[in-house]
């Protein structure tokens, strides 16, 4: 066979995809046994080093990481060893009340942005689906992917010029119409709205773009019998749009909650979690412990109780996305 | 080009009409809203990438400028100071070497494991595919400070090395999510064909699999590398010096007397400049990259 043929015959068959295999499978079950055990080695070769990779360099350390809780790992004062001492670190780590702060302040800049951020991101996806100027959306739709792309970290520091007291665009822009100056980064509330406003500038198009490919998905004759009925967009969303847009959205959200508990590099460079602890959310608490106080036990802690949240979370959202692929 | 591309495709010509269906008549209000909303939306988008490159090209003068100054004497005084200090060309080095061998090793591993779960039965398969799915959602914080630990007993924290191992973390299971996908739209008729001719197993995978699977195994690498490009926390605590990377020499800029903003803006630059040129290259896939798939 020429590899003339075989493109052709891929690009033929590429839209039956999701039947395919189920036909093949089943056409082949007389002879599956021979051919498993002859693909069997291959198999164990091109599956064998991702494997053992990411065994070393993902499991393993979390196991570390658990063994470590169990131990009191004070870097800085190495002369004490490290004394196994059970459960201790966790007691710690459950009764400290600025863990469970920082845990605190990031549901709430959770609730701020995320909700935020979907209802914008779906106004927008339906403007541009919807608007009559769609040259113009087709730039929108590029432009919409630069914040996903641009480094957060380089994003925090941007902030920090914009939002700055004395020179910043944003106090500016405040003044034109009469109010501020605000400190942004200097007061505890101001510095949460500051990092919350970044991630939503970051974000918004996250759902966006789901949403847009959401719209994209609903078929003509479904909108066109909704319009024969009712003039309203509303209507529209609920009846025609949504039950397309549902999936991608659930996706996109239980993806941000892991995010959000992730989230370390634009707030460090933003705010470094100041003024005081206002903005130190989970993942710097845990990085300032145990990489400033150096406390590796109690970090290890803290990081295998997180873990333990975001494998749950990656449970729920692999089982429930993934489902419909691997049927 | 992937099937939701194709299907998008297909049906876009129909969708956007020459006008709306008749029936459904607009008020020149709305469509000026519109029209308003969407540059505004685009100014928004825009405004903090533009307004750090502008920053990059200002005098200290002009940046510290109230009202801000949106026209001004363009200046390369900051690129030419960090470009004479060393240590930001330095670090961008680092992230260049870091993010492409992470990104090599990850597709090297990557590759064939996705085309084993794509072609092969085996049992357990779906346990397993879930598994290097999930790795994608592991923590940092929580990698990091195990991998803290073990680089200072091996000697390998502030090395290239160390960087390169803790990326796979997230690169391989991107690797294997998109190509997995990638294999699985290749018939399988053709391989088999391939077989009997008497390629074998490795011969179908190099010669016909892979040469297919080609354009999705590069949006996977350029994915990989804006990831590892863009990555911090991990860079942060595992290196100090030597392999120091751009965005954590970026941040440097923060400690010290006063922040240095023009610098920092053109370290900024320098670092985001690449990442646009990919993104607006990728556009539509770094999403599908992003959701690991769920947006599609």
């Amino acid at each position: 066979m020429t590899r003339h043929t075989a493109e052709q015959t891929v690009g033929a068959t590429r839209g039956t995809t999701p039947v395919a295999p189920a036909v093949a499978g089943r056409r082949r079950r007389p002879k599956g046994r021979r051919l498993r055990s002859a693909y069997r080695l291959p198999a164990l070769l091109m599956l064998g080093p991702a494997v053992i990779a990411l065994l070393a360099v993902g499991i393993y350390p979390a196991f570390f990481a658990v063994n470590m809780s169990l131990h009191s790992v004070q870097l800085t004062k190495p002369y004490l060893g490290t004394p196994f001492v059970g459960l201790a670190n966790y007691a710690t780590v459950l009764g400290d009340p600025l863990f469970w702060g920082a845990l605190g302040r990031t549901a709430i800049f959770f609730l701020i942005t995320v909700p935020i951020e979907l209802v914008a991101g779906i106004a927008l996806a339906l403007l541009l689906d919807g608007t009559r100027w769609q040259r113009l959306a087709g730039v929108v739709r590029i432009l919409v992917v630069l914040p996903l792309a641009v480094t957060p970290t380089v994003v925090g520091l941007v902030g920090r010029l914009l939002f700055n007291r004395d020179f910043g665009v944003v106090n500016w822009m405040l003044g034109l119409v009469g109010l501020g100056p605000v400190s942004w980064l200097g007061e505890p509330i101001p510095a949460m709205v500051s990092i919350a406003l970044t991630d939503v500038w970051q974000w918004t198009p996250f759902f966006a773009l789901v949403a847009l490919g959401g719209l994209t998905m609903v078929p003509t004759e479904v909108t066109e019998a909704v319009r024969l009925e009712t003039n309203s967009r509303w209507q529209m969303l609920r009846h025609a749009q949504l039950p397309y847009l549902l999936p991608g959205i659930a996706a996109v959200l239980i993806i941000r909650t892991i995010d959000v508990v992730k989230l370390f590099d634009m707030v460090f460079t933003l705010t470094r979690g100041g003024p005081g602890v206002s903005t130190e959310l989970i993942s710097l608490y845990v990085q300032r412990i145990g990489f400033r106080v150096f406390d590796m036990g109690v970090a290890s802690a803290q990081a295998v109780i997180l873990l333990v949240l975001s494998i749950l979370i990656a449970q729920l959202y692999v089982r429930f996305v993934y489902r419909e692929v691997e049927a | 080009m992937t099937l939701a591309d194709a299907a998008q495709r297909t049906t876009r010509p129909k969708r956007r009409g020459p006008a709306r269906p008749a029936g459904r008549p607009r008020r020149m209000g709305s469509a000026v809203l519109e029209l308003v909303v969407l540059l505004a939306v685009a100014a928004v988008l825009l405004a903090p990438v533009v307004w750090m490159i502008m920053t990059s090209f200002k005098t200290t003068n002009d940046t510290f400028a109230v009202p801000p100054k949106l026209f001004f004497t363009p200046t390369l005084e900051h690129y030419q100071a960090i470009i004479q200090d060393g240590t930001v060309p330095r670090a961008l080095l680092n992230s260049v070497i870091v993010a492409v061998a992470s990104t090599l090793l990850a597709i090297v591993l990557g590759v064939p494991a996705a085309y084993a779960l794509a072609r092969f039965d085996f049992r357990g398969k779906r346990d397993l595919w879930f598994w290097f799915i999930s790795n994608r959602f592991l923590l940092p914080i929580a990698v990091a400070l195990p991998f803290y630990l073990l680089g200072r007993n091996l000697a390998l924290l502030d090395t290239h090395l160390v960087l390169v191992l803790v990326y796979l973390t997230f690169n391989v299971p991107l690797v294997i999510w998109l190509c997995v996908d990638q294999f699985r739209a290749i018939t399988r008729d053709i391989e088999e064909a391939a077989y009997v001719d008497g390629l074998g197993v490795y011969g179908t995978f190099r010669r016909i699999a892979l040469p297919l699977a080609a354009p999705g195994i590069a949006v996977a690498a350029i994915l990989c590398f804006i990831f590892s490009w863009n990555e911090f926390l991990f860079a942060l605590v595992l290196t100090r010096d030597a392999a120091k990377t751009a965005p954590v020499e970026a941040a440097n800029f923060m400690t010290g007397f006063g922040i240095r903003w023009g610098p920092m803006m053109a370290t900024g630059t320098l670092i985001v400049l690449p990442i646009i040129v990919f993104a607006g290259v990728l556009s539509k896939r770094l999403v599908k990259g992003l959701t690991m798939g769920a947006g599609k």
